[in-house]
């Protein structure tokens, strides 16, 4: 791990990841307690993915998430107590209670969706890069998705489609090895989901999704590369989920050994131990942890006070009035 | 009055919207030099150019979501699906996306988007290249679903479509396309969500809408020179229904036959009568007769569609059994 970041960004960088996992953990035990509804996709493990990648980007680029995005939308800026509120069902949410975790948006940060669809985004966040070519901006999309993902149809017909028109769009596949119970060596044609951008005469960047300076480093030259206007570009993550796909996970299709050997890699004891060597202090990392658990108590408390939507709600705003 | 083809007005619609407002795009599968399978988009590519008249690949449920995301940024997208067969490949778009924002979203992004299709059986297309789908859309929350049968609404109907801020999915018949009317050369509007009585009558009412809608009017034609009078309702609308406009022509008749190219189970013409069985029933005289496509795939030869398809004979023999009931 070598960086050039300055040491308040670090901070930062930390900070957010911190935060995602905090309140990842404070969702699992909610969700045990019968506190919050549906279903969760947690994002543990993958902090340094959204992190870094959101870390590179612009405020008024876009992000376009799936259905484990509360870290993608937590890494753009997104409010945590709004977040909270959205996936406890209350009027203060997100979406006041309509969208629930799978379906979050969050246009004031340019945040435009969660997706419960598998790959369902990947043509959305296609049609975004075609807006901001046709207005001739120079912000660009990140389209994230998962291995999964990577087989499906809108994944193939939007690469080609981004690539024929040179779209400034960053397809950002999180490889977490496993889409909900297959392994990517049942599911997947080629390991190296990147190798897949020749397929569309398009630039393919692999990256290590456990430390967040790599994250970095690749989603800078993607950037570089698209907001130059020389088009698209893949960028995968290997990566790896730490909790099961959703609450109803047993885990039997992989080994406890392959998880232990991935928690030897988690992203944030990784960042840990290397601003530890870099001379930080031990009790400024301990403070940023303890206020980013305070950050996710005071989001639980605010949306535990919040009123649930009213009736009405549920039956209005189907269509725009013209 | 100057008379146009049906696919002409269409043509003058997407081009008068597109002159007013830069917003307004085409997207689709080979509507640039071509003009589209069935001509509606010629000529907008030479007077629009490629940023305004974006050829895709066949790639539906992608380039679904391309429009969608387009909608969000502010364009209004006007996507051309070739043959309505082939909106089950963007099926999933529409239903779990396009049509599901605005609402899910808690108003934050609205979709001004239409969807235009051609539909219906034209001799011959075969089993994935004729039928009419509209029924499958009808109970989607967030999508408008519309159906002109004359040049005149169409064009009218198109433009309303695209100044509509929601999605509507925009029913064209293949038959009507080679079929002239009077359109007016000044600008007009035709609403998106009223029906429009085509011929006053009293003995009964036949609802209908696109082809089979001219298909009713001949047959009242005929039954008039025999002394009775029906009254023909042009849906226009299929989603929502104007049920008041549908209730009120039931009042006066008190007898209904309801005609459409869908497949009669879970068709338009089954809404149709469960609206009538909901809040209509004290004033309907004999039972509700639905003329449809029995359910068939479509087949190939014309010596076959001809018996799956309405014609006017089908029609005229509900109206007998209801009229004899």
């Amino acid at each position: 791990m070598t960086t050039k970041i300055g040491e308040q960004k670090l901070l930062e960088i930390f900070g957010k990841m911190t935060l995602i996992r905090s309140f990842e953990q404070k969702i699992n035990w909610l969700f045990s307690k019968g506190m919050i509804g549906g279903t969760s996709h947690l994002y543990i493990g993958q902090e340094a993915v959204a992190v870094g990648v959101c870390h590179v980007l612009r405020d008024d680029d876009y992000v376009l998430s799936t259905h484990r995005g509360h870290g993608h939308l937590l890494a753009k800026g997104g409010d945590p107590k709004k977040l909270m509120a959205e996936l406890m069902g209350k009027k203060s949410g997100y979406c006041g209670g309509k969208g629930g975790t799978q379906h979050l948006c969050a246009k004031d940060i340019n945040f435009l969706g969660t997706n419960g669809l598998t790959a369902g985004a990947i043509p959305i966040a296609t049609g975004v890069a075609l807006a901001i070519k046709l207005s001739n901006s120079n912000n660009l999309v990140v389209s994230f998705f998962g291995d999964g993902a990577s087989n499906h149809g809108n994944f193939h017909e939007s690469l080609n489609m981004a690539s024929i028109w040179k779209l400034p769009i960053i397809f950002l596949c999180e490889n977490n090895l496993y889409a909900m119970s297959l392994p990517v060596s049942k599911s997947t044609s080629i390991m190296d989901i990147y190798l897949r951008a020749a397929s569309y005469s398009m630039k393919g960047l692999p990256c290590d999704g456990m430390d967040v300076f790599s994250v970095i480093s690749t989603v800078e030259e993607a950037v570089r590369w698209v907001r130059a206007g020389n088009g698209p570009c893949l960028v995968e993550a290997k990566t790896y989920r730490f909790c099961g796909h959703s609450k109803s996970d047993q885990l039997k299709y992989r080994t406890r050994e392959e998880e232990n050997a991935w928690k030897k890699r988690d992203p944030i004891k990784l960042l840990k131990m290397h601003m530890l060597d870099s001379k930080i202090e031990p009790s400024v990392l301990e403070t940023i942890e303890e206020e980013q658990m305070n950050l996710v108590e005071e989001a639980v408390k605010y949306a535990q006070d919040d009123d649930p939507p009213v009736a009405r709600v549920a039956s209005s705003g189907v269509f725009l009035n013209a | 009055m100057r008379e146009i083809y049906f696919n002409k007005a269409l043509n003058e619609a997407l081009r008068e919207k597109m002159s007013e407002d830069e917003s307004v795009l085409l997207i689709g599968e080979d509507i640039g030099v071509y003009g589209g399978a069935f001509k509606v988009t010629e000529g907008l590519l030479e007077s629009f150019g490629e940023k305004r008249v974006i050829e895709t690949p066949i790639s539906e449920n992608s380039f679904m979501g391309v429009a969608t995301g387009l909608a969000m940024m502010g364009f209004k997208p006007v996507v051309e699906i070739m043959f309505m067969d082939f909106i089950a490949l963007a099926f999933d778009q529409i239903l779990n996306h396009t049509t599901k924002f605005h609402y899910m979203y808690n108003g934050q992004v609205n979709i001004p988007m239409v969807i235009r299709t051609p539909a219906g059986a034209k001799g011959g297309y075969g089993p994935s290249h004729s039928q009419s789908l509209e029924a499958l859309f009808i109970g989607i929350p967030g999508l408008k679903v519309v159906a002109p049968s004359d040049p005149y609404t169409a064009k009218g109907l198109l433009k309303s479509a695209i100044n509509d801020p929601n999605p509507v999915l925009f029913v064209e018949n293949k038959v009507l396309y080679g079929t002239k009317g009077e359109v007016p050369e000044e600008s007009y509007l035709i609403p998106l969500n009223q029906a429009m009585i085509r011929r006053e009558g009293t003995d009964l009412t036949i609802i209908s809408y696109s082809r089979m809608l001219q298909l009713s009017l001949k047959v009242a034609s005929f039954l008039e020179k025999q002394g009775v009078t029906l009254e023909v309702l042009d849906l226009i609308s299929l989603s929502p229904l104007d049920e008041e406009a549908i209730i009120a022509s039931i009042k006066k008749t008190k007898r209904v036959v309801v005609v459409d190219e869908g497949c009669k189970t879970g068709g338009i013409g089954a809404e149709i009568s469960a609206l009538l069985a909901e809040e209509a029933i004290e004033y309907l005289d004999a039972p509700i007769i639905r003329v449809g496509l029995p359910n068939v795939p479509i087949p190939a030869s014309i010596f076959l569609e001809r018996h799956v398809i309405p014609d006017e004979q089908k029609i005229l023999d509900a109206v007998d059994q209801c009229l004899n009931w």
